[in-house]
């Protein structure tokens, strides 16, 4: 499966010319940008792991494109995302968040369902596992 | 000064004033053109079409007579209170641009009442209504009445809590930034199984969309009860997360016959998982109220379909513009508001929506007459609305409509999304495919306004559902008059 989350997923990967485009339109509107990383993206994971604290004096996409480079070299395997953040009053929140990098195979979520009172269900997501040694994919 | 020499005596003695009898509103002291509104006065701006003959004045005086403490006649009770104080003052009118002689339109006036703020309770929309649309609307000396404007006192903006969750909130919640929220009401709206209605929302949502609505006049009919619309509509939801990763919702209309009845449905929304319910504007102001202290008692976004409204916005001279009750809602507290689309299929001047969708997401509305804002409008904290288009729109205008309204709203493809040629997921996916596709051209620096056809035709190259949905809907336009326009003169002076 191929996760939709954060703004151009629906499009097909961005280069690293077309992140850089991205994040200088972040910049010139004031906000600052964060890289993060995870190998968990359940649509209920709200804390990613931070690869650094946001680049808030930093004012050239070309900084922000080194540490999404050292994050994926860190780890090659993960979601990692590029957040911009918005501290002007009435914001004061991410403003853009998109994907820069993906692991080859995306296992996805099954879907478990447990039974309770009428026809109401309660819905789980779990991480789909690799059929070969039983460890997540991710 | 206007008021004539024998009104001024009249106001002056208390003999004079009180005397038994029928005095004309100005008179009797609600004509004050000398009056500063104090920073805690409610305002409005009314827009006047007296009967012939009558004086603007009194008429602007009588608007403001009737939405206050006024009767026909004098009443000697009036001295047991600082009647001063609860008079509402009429204190400056001004010809409406483009009406009167030589038009074809009557005579209008825009006219700017002041109210103090002791004259409503405190958290109160229908309160707050009850006395400034009141009975003022059925005037016999008047042919037409229009509430243009309001300007609330952050004194009375601070008794209301606003929007439960808030466009921040919203997007914190969902984890979904950057772009327009994207939505699709289900149809037909009347008809489905609750089985077929919920593969819908699979479809809708597993194709790319985030959200999914009921319609406002889908509630529990013969053909599909309540309980089994929400238990279908959320096996939906859920399968769709699960395949995409993604936080999805549908609006699931809670609207009934009765406050328990709604209070139950939107209880059974809850312990479904639904992170969204949806009410109508039909249900009143004192409804919406509650039901929005339920949605924040319950983390739950409010979604309002402004079903009925524009029995009154619609027509020019009469009636209450919708950018008061766009301010109306948000201090009532809703989340989702339909503001209107511009370029779809239902009445919207494009600078008349821009300033609905700004009352409801800016911190601090400036003077805007060409958007028809009259008054500097402080929001004092209160959360924003998110506005909802909708309404005939379709992938071929998402340049339009992106351009006219930006980031922070939801565009909602219903026909647009469902009557696609290849079916509903595909359909999903065209919007999703030219919402992303623009965004990123728009960052990216391009004039989207100018060049959108052309970042449409490469983004389908690459999506055959968005060639085919091009194909199907480009062409379809809704150029028709609008009714409901600014009148305003480039020289007028703001308040």
């Amino acid at each position: 499966m191929r996760l939709t989350q954060g703004t151009f997923s629906f499009l097909p990967d961005l280069s690293d010319a077309e992140i850089a485009a991205q994040i200088d339109y972040a910049l010139a509107q004031g906000w600052s940008c964060v890289v993060e990383y995870t190998d968990d993206p359940h649509p209920r994971n709200t804390f990613w792991e931070m690869w650094c604290v946001p680049l808030f004096d930093l004012r050239d996409a070309a900084g922000v494109m080194q540490e999404v480079s050292a994050c994926r070299a860190g780890h090659p395997h993960a979601y990692v995302k590029v957040n911009a953040f918005d501290s002007t009053r009435g914001f004061e929140t991410t403003r853009l968040s998109f994907i820069v990098q993906r692991p080859k195979t995306e296992p996805g979520y099954a879907m478990a369902r447990t039974e309770t009172h009428g026809r109401v269900q309660r819905y789980t997501y779990t991480r789909r596992r690799d059929a070969a040694d039983g460890r997540p994919l991710a | 000064m206007n008021i004539p020499v024998e009104n001024e005596a009249i106001l002056r003695d208390p003999k004079a004033r009180y005397r038994p009898g029928v005095l004309k509103y100005k008179e009797m002291g609600y004509w004050q053109p000398d009056y500063a509104p104090k920073d805690t006065d409610v305002v409005a701006l009314f827009r006047i079409t007296p009967q012939e003959g009558v004086d603007p004045e009194e008429a602007a005086a009588a608007v403001a007579g009737e939405s206050s403490t006024a009767t026909w006649t004098v009443v000697w009770t009036d001295r047991l209170t600082a009647a001063e104080n609860y008079r509402a003052k009429a204190y400056r009118i001004e010809p409406v641009p483009n009406t009167g002689p030589g038009t074809a339109t009557p005579q209008q006036w825009f006219a700017r009442v002041a109210y103090d703020l002791d004259l409503f309770e405190p958290g109160s929309i229908t309160n707050l209504t009850a006395s400034v649309i009141g009975n003022v609307f059925g005037f016999k000396p008047l042919q037409a009445l229009r509430l243009e404007d309001m300007r609330m006192p952050v004194a009375y903006l601070k008794t209301f809590d606003g929007p439960p969750t808030g466009i921040v909130v919203e997007r914190e919640r969902l984890d979904k930034f950057g772009r327009p929220l994207l939505g699709a009401t289900v149809k037909p709206k009347l008809g489905l199984s609750g089985k077929n209605y919920g593969r819908v929302v699979y479809e809708a949502l597993k194709g790319g969309l985030d959200f999914t609505k009921d319609d406002e006049n889908i509630n529990s009919q013969p053909f599909m009860h309540w309980r089994d619309r929400f238990l279908n509509c959320m096996e939906a939801v859920n399968r769709a997360q699960a395949a995409t990763g993604e936080v999805k919702g549908h609006y699931l209309n809670v609207t009934a016959g009765t406050m328990e009845d709604m209070y139950e449905r939107a209880e059974f929304a809850k312990e479904l998982g639904s992170v969204i319910v949806m009410i109508d504007l039909v249900i009143g102001y004192t409804a919406i109220q509650s039901m929005s202290k339920w949605a924040r008692r319950n983390d739950m976004v409010l979604h309002l379909h402004r079903a009925g409204h524009s029995t009154y916005t619609r027509q020019k001279n009469h009636g209450v513009s919708f950018r008061v009750i766009a301010k109306w809602m948000r201090m009532a507290g809703v989340d989702h508001l339909h503001a209107g689309t511009a370029v779809g299929k239902l009445e919207g001047d494009p600078a008349t929506v821009q300033g609905f969708y700004n009352v409801c997401r800016e911190a601090h509305n400036d003077v805007d007459l060409a958007r028809g804002i009259f008054f500097e409008q402080p929001w004092a904290g209160l959360r924003k609305v998110m506005p909802v288009a909708s309404g005939g729109i379709h992938a071929g205008q998402m340049h339009q409509l992106l351009d006219l309204f930006g980031d922070d709203c939801i565009l909602q493809f219903g026909g647009g999304t469902i009557g696609h040629p290849m079916g509903i997921e595909a359909g999903a996916t065209a919007n999703r495919v030219a919402l992303e596709a623009m965004v990123k051209a728009r960052n990216e620096g391009r004039d989207i306004a100018r060049e959108g056809p052309d970042i449409l035709d490469r983004a389908a190259k690459r999506c055959l559902p968005l060639a085919q949905a091009l194909d199907t809907w480009r062409e379809v336009t809704f150029n028709y008059a609008s009714t409901d326009t600014p009148d305003f003169a480039v020289t007028a002076t703001p308040a």
